[in-house]
């Protein structure tokens, strides 16, 4: 804890890592289960459109999911085998909400599709991401943003490659360096070239001192110009915008895009499956998971997507009967609602939790205003401000507080002595905002259709007023045209078109007084 | 029942352990005190104790809370050892029951509880009761001369007047009411001439205050508290001390004086870092400790009372929100942080 750290904190936590239990053993294969549930919806966008039907035979790699949204990436048969079922399945989702998803039984053979390069250095930038699409790459790091989406026509100066991996049990990207550096590395350049960018930073907490090595020898033994960066370990340093300040000093506010300033972040599982994809054609059929907490064979399992988590807590032998199972870190994980899930691309961990040493929810206590939760929040925010206004429903302080900067870390509850599940009542408070906004948004259709229908009423008898008062007019003038005409002597000329004058005047006057007076009746 | 939501980690650090390191920081202090004053202290804290713990019992109970956790999150029992730090040692058992009803019923249960409170409970105790009671307040012993511990609960227990041998003037006191007389010319005499003068400060008050200052410097170690306000606190009283003794060394006292010898040291570590009636935001904690430093000097020298800590805490507390409105730091990556408007 240095001197600066005590008199200015800037947030941030140094965890217990737990680490150990997963790290040093190689990764294994996961035995290929008795059937796949590979849902349609892959990354942060919407489901892919099923392309094949039940009965269909699949080769490993065919796709089976075909991406329409332009947010949204193809899903892939990740063995091979037959369809058996294209249906609602739970989740891998806190909610556990079904979702569209295909179901393979193996047939044990893991016959390949015929595998095509992506000749990437002579497509155009945008076939090269529909490719990229095409393969289901999306961000392995959690939130499966899809990759090609992140590879913009702007100008990139910085590529920046988050091997950081702040959480406290997960290993799979500390692994996947020690064992496939090379390979990540060529990930990263074929990154480096569809950005153009000029500096490529690769940050890695330094915890991982056998992962940092290896990621240097790779980058020595290509002769690579890649800057391979120690950042010190410190939760939550894997968050995008935390690792550009680990790196270059540079503060992205949440409400700027890291591209707009420059950056763009990759995680180093998703530069390995582009490696997978661009060079060898193999979509995105498999990741790393850790299997680590209260497991006899903890470990990093590469896990076919799809695979039913309940297969892969049973391999690893329970030390006991599990309270739950954590899919992701600790910090910002989920418990799982059952295990029948599939792991899918986001699923970096699992945590099997037993009921004796999992923390017991003490009862909430009010808040004391100690600021510990400012002391930790990476994000400069005061998070006890924040709950405050979160309880009291004034979402338009909590808005005020800068809500939407929280990058729901946990810091500030992993603190808080009151035991106040702050990240719960900032969600909550994210989720009103949200349907608030909706609400508002509908109300303001319901309300612009309303003036528009008025609108169109008061227009349509504005103008039938119009032509009454014109027509009225026109009669008036006519009339006394008529009897002006009557009453002078028809030779008069220059008299006679005073007068036809004067009355054409009287009636376009009364005409205008007409028209807005209709107007304003409506 | 196991935690659910993430964070699924937690900081093995509850409310109540704050409090009990709170109170062990006050222990070298409370034991420096009683070896001046002798076992009349602890007779007062204890019956404080007592008295704050059946208070907020029956409080919650009205108030339909329940007892667990609220009564055993250590609480109460900080506000009732600062109360009978901050009350005489010899004062009669109702005075300090009064105090700690004012700080626990009035100044805290009434507000709502535990982080409701807009004022520090025990300096609405020791303010309320200097107001209503300013005679038996001044009943202060004279530090080094205590009284036998049966004369001393006869005083607190017994209705019987403290006797004079045993009571007098404090340092501080003795330089408010003398400043003025024109009998001294200089406050060094006074002190010399009254047996108040001791190696750096006030007798006996200085070894009492270095021992809170052990006591708040642990706390800080512990990152109980925070850096802030102690610091505003004391060095502005310090600075202000300095200017006016650099003035008139005569009449005004040295500030290793006036920071060791009253309510001082007890309101940087243990008063004035209050997170409930403080500011929260650090600028907001250097210009709430500097304004009770400030104000807490000014009442001091020229004020109706000896000491000027409590109330100038109180008149901090009623600024503090306003304070933290306009001094929100900055969110990450903002050049400059303005939630205010
Ligand atoms: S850490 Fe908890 S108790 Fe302390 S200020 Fe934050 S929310 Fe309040
Ligand atoms: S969850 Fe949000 S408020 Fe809490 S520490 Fe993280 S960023 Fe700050």
């Amino acid at each position: 804890m240095s001197l600066k750290d005590f008199f200015f904190p800037s947030g941030g936590l140094h965890l217990p890592a737990h680490k150990a239990i997963s790290s040093e053993t190689p990764i294994l294969s996961a035995p290929l289960p008795e059937k796949l549930v590979i849902p349609l919806s892959q990354s942060a966008g919407e489901a892919a459109r099923p392309v094949v039907a039940v009965g269909d035979r699949v080769l490993k790699g065919q796709r089976i999911g075909e991406a329409e949204a332009s947010l949204s990436v193809s899903a892939h048969a990740s063995t091979s085998g037959k369809v058996v079922d294209i249906g609602l399945y739970p989740s891998a989702h806190p909610s556990g909400l079904a979702t569209q998803a295909v179901v393979i039984v193996p047939d044990g053979e893991e016959r390949w599709i015929d595998k095509t390069p992506i000749p990437w250095q002579s497509l155009s930038p945008d076939r090269v991401r529909r490719a990229l699409q095409a393969a289901g790459v999306a961000g392995l790091g959690g939130a499966v943003f899809p990759t090609h989406a992140k590879l913009p026509d702007t100008e990139v100066t910085t590529l920046v490659i988050n091997g950081a991996e702040c959480e406290p049990y997960i290993t799979c990207d500390d692994r996947l360096m020690r064992e496939r550096a090379a390979e990540i590395l060529e990930g990263v350049g074929i990154l480096r070239d569809l950005l153009a960018a000029r500096t490529v930073l690769v940050g890695i907490e330094d915890n991982k001192p056998e992962a940092i090595t290896a990621m240097c020898a790779a980058n020595a033994a290509a002769d690579l110009p890649f800057q391979i960066v120690a950042v010190p370990s410190r939760y939550p340093t894997g968050d995008a915008r935390q690792l550009i300040h680990a790196l270059t000093g540079i503060r992205i506010p949440a409400t700027r895009r890291s591209v707009s300033l420059g950056f763009q972040v990759f995680n180093v599982a998703t530069a390995f499956t582009v490696a997978r994809a661009v060079l060898h054609g193999e979509p995105v059929t498999a990741r790393v998971v850790t299997l680590t907490g209260h497991l006899s064979r903890p470990g990093n399992r590469e896990c076919l997507i799809g695979t039913p988590v309940r297969n892969l807590i049973a391999q690893a032998e329970p030390e006991g009967t599990l309270e739950s199972v954590v899919m992701g870190g600790p910090m910002m994980g989920f418990a799982l609602p059952s295990l029948d899930v599939p792991i899918v691309k986001a699923s970096n961990c699992l945590i099997a939790r037993l009921p004796e040493t999992s923390p017991a929810t003490l009862p909430e206590m009010p808040c004391i205003r100690c600021g510990a939760c400012a002391r930790a929040c990476p994000q400069g925010l005061q998070p006890f401000e924040l709950y405050r206004w979160s309880r009291a429903r004034e979402f338009g302080q909590v808005e005020r507080y800068q809500l939407a900067s929280c990058i729901e870390c946990g810091c500030c509850a992993y603190v808080c002595p009151a035991q106040i599940p702050l990240v719960q009542y900032f969600r909550f408070a994210r989720g009103e905002i949200r349907s608030r906004a909706e609400e508002a948004k509908v109300a303001e259709g319901a309300r612009a259709r309303f003036e528009f229908r008025q609108f169109r009423e008061a227009r349509d008898k504005a103008e039938k007023a119009e032509k009454l008062a014109r027509a009225a007019a026109a009669q008036a003038a006519k009339v006394a045209l008529e009897a002006e005409l009557k009453a002078v002597d028809p030779e008069v000329d220059a008299s006679k078109k005073a007068l036809i004058a004067a009355a054409l005047e009287r009636a376009r006057q009364s005409r205008e007084e007409h028209a807005p007076a209709a107007g304003e009746s409506a | 029942m196991t935690i659910q939501y993430s964070p699924f980690l937690r900081q093995p650090l509850r409310i109540v352990d704050l409090m009990r390191q709170v109170l062990l920081a006050l222990l070298p202090g409370i034991a420096v005190f009683t070896w001046f004053v002798g076992l009349a202290l602890i007779v007062q804290i204890l019956l404080a104790s007592v008295v704050a713990l059946l208070a907020e019992a029956l409080l919650l109970r009205l108030r339909g809370k329940p007892l667990w956790p609220h009564l055993t999150d250590g609480s109460a029992l900080v506000t009732a050892w600062l109360v009978a730090l901050a009350f005489p040692p010899l004062s009669p058992w109702w005075l300090t029951t009064t105090g700690v009803l004012l700080a626990i019923v009035i100044a805290k249960q009434l507000y709502g509880g535990l982080g409701q409170n807009p004022f520090n409970p025990a300096m609405v105790a020791f303010t309320g009761c200097i107001v209503a009671f300013p005679a038996q307040m001044a009943h202060w012993p004279t530090l080094g001369l205590a009284a036998p511990f049966a004369d001393q609960l006869d005083i607190i227990f017994g209705f019987v007047p403290p006797l004079d041998a045993f009571t007098g003037a404090t340092p501080l006191s003795i330089i408010k009411t003398s400043g003025g007389s024109g009998l001294y010319t200089n406050i060094q005499d006074i002190l010399i001439q009254q047996n108040l003068s001791g190696v750096f400060a006030g007798k006996g008050w200085e070894w009492v205050t270095t021992a809170y200052l052990v006591g708040g410097l642990w706390l800080l170690y512990r990152r109980v508290i925070t850096w802030q306000a102690p610091l505003a606190f004391l060095g502005s009283m310090a600075l202000l001390s300095f200017c006016f003794w650099l003035f008139d060394p005569a009449h005004y006292a040295d500030p290793v004086f006036q920071l060791f010898s009253g309510g001082a040291m007890l309101g940087a570590f243990f008063i004035v870092t209050d997170p409930v009636s403080g500011c929260a935001t650090p600028r907001g904690k250097l210009i709430f400790g500097c304004g009770a430093g400030v104000l807490a000097y000014l009442i001091r020298v020229f004020g109706a009372f000896p000491d000027g800590v409590g109330f100038a805490v109180l008149i901090m507390n009623v600024c503090a929100p306003l304070i933290d409105r306009h001094t929100q730091p900055p969110v990450f990556g903002a050049k400059k942080g303005d939630a205010g408007e």
